[in-house]
């Protein structure tokens, strides 16, 4: 692995007595896209504040570009900054909000003009130079934000909830738009979101985070399909969560209401009668016995919501209700509420919940 | 609602009656100054008096001078205090509240205890000091008006999100005071300069206590010695005063916008 660019080592941030972040380890490659991702109120806006600088870490370092900047004031950093307010400049046009940094930066005139030109460009507002901010729409507003940030070649952008003041079309279109961007300039980027959709569908590597500690670390594909631990496990996807009890750890079986199912070696080392807690994604779980699965239980049809092109049934499994999701088909009826039925996965993606 | 509407009107009338008819009568009268005919003499011996010429600029200059100390020493606190102590904006409002309840013949007999010349910065020795003391003690008087301008200009901006943007593009505080806050509540500051104009062309305790040549003890000396002529000042102040207001009204048409909030 190449060094990291951005380096957050052993942050830690308190407010008084209240702990807002703790222990927070993240290495971040050059031109990597970064989330970190969880509930309101976890201390994300407050880490990616140490990193811009605008709070001080109660101990731990912050090194961009392999110089430590922990000490360094928000302007000294060379940081690109989003926030969710936009925070144009209300008194200065579209082209002086994107030209301020350089301006700042004591430019020359005509280099700042062919910079702005360029951002314009890439935000796709050529002909909105000379508005002003109250003139634009929110997703308008936000690109120029965007174009603002990036305008001065900054080391490390930050997007602090960016498009949460969006409305849910002009979110998506612009969170592409935003990936796009980012890749075209290579530029590293940290982003804030509660929205897992947001998260998943834009990072190259995940940072989930819960109450200050950051739970795990991994791409997109691994937070969902191989969460670390339970909270990850809930917050990123719909789960269905099975408890069961350990029959036999060395064979791997755990009984379950319904059934019995084999987890292979990841009881190993646990008791027998030992509760266990097991968890399904909604399209692991499929109605009917299929070919190459391994895990079958019985249960009743509880509820049948049609989606369209997705059909999502609730069963009842025991104490447990299971969501699982089937693709519509125009050749057979959907199923029926109480109805009984078998229902079958494969144990390999079952998920077992530790902690 | 018709019963209503008449009683508002009514006593609308009785208060634009209130406001207008000794205006009126002080107008009509500062046009008599020759016998049986209206005539703009009056006005006329007054601007061609040296000693209204001398009083009125210096009033000018005093009060361009306070205007332009009061806005450096607001518009940093009331900034910084949004900032960075918001708890303290409470304590801000009431310390700038005080010149409206303490007398200004009190604040100026202080003044003059305090900068006497026997005492250990005394300003009152020479003109220069003296008018120093004045600029300040206007300074004060207009604070209640000027803070309060400039605090609700600040609060039509987000000012801690815009300061972070700045800062975040390099800018230090200077760039950002001189930029970003500045601009956006610069027809805030207008309209605190407009009123603090109005208030030092005629203030008469301070510069009378303080024996500065200011327009408020001439407009006192006319008043006592001379009919007409003070009319046609009271007038003159009038329209300075109106002035100011309807310039007031007018740079609010082109105070920069603030965008449509998210939510
Ligand atoms: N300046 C502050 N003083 C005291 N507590 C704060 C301050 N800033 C944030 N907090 C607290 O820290 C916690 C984390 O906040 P924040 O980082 O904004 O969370 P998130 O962005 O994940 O929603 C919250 O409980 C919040 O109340
Ligand atoms: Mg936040």
């Amino acid at each position: 692995m190449s060094d990291p660019f951005l380096s957050i080592r052993q942050v830690r941030k308190a407010f008084g007595p209240t702990v807002v972040v703790q222990e927070f380890n993240l290495d971040v490659k050059q031109g990597e896209f970064v989330s970190f991702l969880g509930p309101s109120g976890c201390g994300k806006t407050t880490m990616l504040r140490i990193v811009a600088g605008f709070e001080e870490p109660s101990a731990g370092t912050v090194n961009i570009g392999g110089k430590d900047v922990t000490a360094l004031k928000p302007n000294q950093r060379n940081i690109g900054m989003v926030f969710q307010a936009y925070a144009l400049f209300p008194n200065m046009t579209v082209a002086g909000n994107i030209g301020f940094g350089l301006k700042v930066a004591g430019k020359p005139a005509t280099e700042i003009r062919s910079r702005v030109g360029e951002m314009l460009d890439l935000i796709k507002l050529q002909d909105f130079g000379n508005r002003y901010p109250y003139q634009l729409s929110g997703g308008q507003q936000q690109r120029v934000a965007l174009a603002r940030a990036m305008a001065p070649r900054p080391q490390v952008l930050l997007l602090d909830e960016p498009l949460s003041a969006l409305d849910a079309k002009v979110r998506v279109s612009l969170r592409e738009e935003i990936r796009a961007i980012q890749k075209e300039l290579g530029i590293t980027t940290v982003f804030v979101t509660h929205d897992q959709e947001e998260a998943l569908s834009m990072s190259d590597r995940i940072v989930v985070m819960y109450n200050g500690c950051a739970e795990q670390v991994g791409t997109p594909f691994e937070i969902y399909n191989r969460p670390a631990t339970r909270f990850v496990a809930g917050f990123v996807g719909t789960l269905n969560v099975i408890e069961g009890t350990i029959t036999d750890p060395t064979a791997g079986t755990v009984s379950i209401a319904g059934g019995a199912v084999s987890v292979g070696n990841r009881v190993a080392g646990r008791k027998a009668g030992e509760a266990v807690s097991l968890a399904l994604r909604p399209e692991a779980i499929a109605l009917g016995r299929r070919e190459g699965r391994d895990g079958l239980v019985k249960g009743t049809i509880r509820e049948v919501s049609f989606l369209g092109s997705v059909i999502r049934v609730r069963v009842a499994v025991g104490e447990a209700l299971l969501s699982l999701d089937t693709f519509n088909n125009p050749a057979s009826p959907p199923p029926v509420a109480g109805e009984t039925a078998e229902i079958s996965f494969s144990s390999s993606d079952m998920l077992i919940l530790d902690r | 609602m018709k019963q209503n509407r008449f009683w508002s009107f009514l006593f609308l009338a009785i208060g634009v009656l209130y406001f207008l008819l000794p205006l009126i009568g002080t107008f009509e009268f500062s046009l008599k100054m020759r016998r049986g005919v209206y005539s703009l003499d009056a006005y006329e011996a007054v601007i061609f008096d040296p000693r209204f010429q001398a009083t009125f600029g210096y009033s000018v200059m005093m009060a361009l001078a306070t205007i332009v100390v009061g806005v450096l020493l607001v518009v940093p606190t009331a900034y910084w205090v949004r900032l960075k102590l918001p708890s303290w904006r409470p304590v801000l409002e009431f310390v700038t509240l005080l010149p409206l309840v303490i007398p200004p013949i009190v604040i100026v007999f202080g003044y003059i205890r305090l900068y006497n010349t026997s005492s250990w910065l005394p300003l009152t020795g020479t003109a220069m000091g003296t008018n120093i003391l004045l600029m300040f003690g206007y300074v004060v008087l207009s604070l209640p008006y000027m803070y309060r301008a400039i605090d609700t200009g600040l609060r039509a901006i987000d000012v801690g999100t815009l300061t972070e943007a700045a800062q975040s593009l390099g800018a230090g505080w200077i760039t950002i005071m001189w930029r970003v806050i500045l601009p956006n509540v610069f027809v805030a500051v207008l309209s605190g300069a407009f009123l603090t104009f109005a208030i030092v062309i005629g203030e008469f305790v301070l510069a009378a206590l303080l024996n500065r040549p200011a327009f408020g003890p001439y407009l006192q000396l006319i008043g006592a010695n001379r009919a007409y002529e003070p009319a046609a000042l009271a007038v003159i102040a009038f329209a300075i005063t109106w002035g100011c207001m309807a310039l007031i009204q007018v740079v609010s048409r082109f105070a920069p916008r603030p965008p449509a909030q998210p939510h």
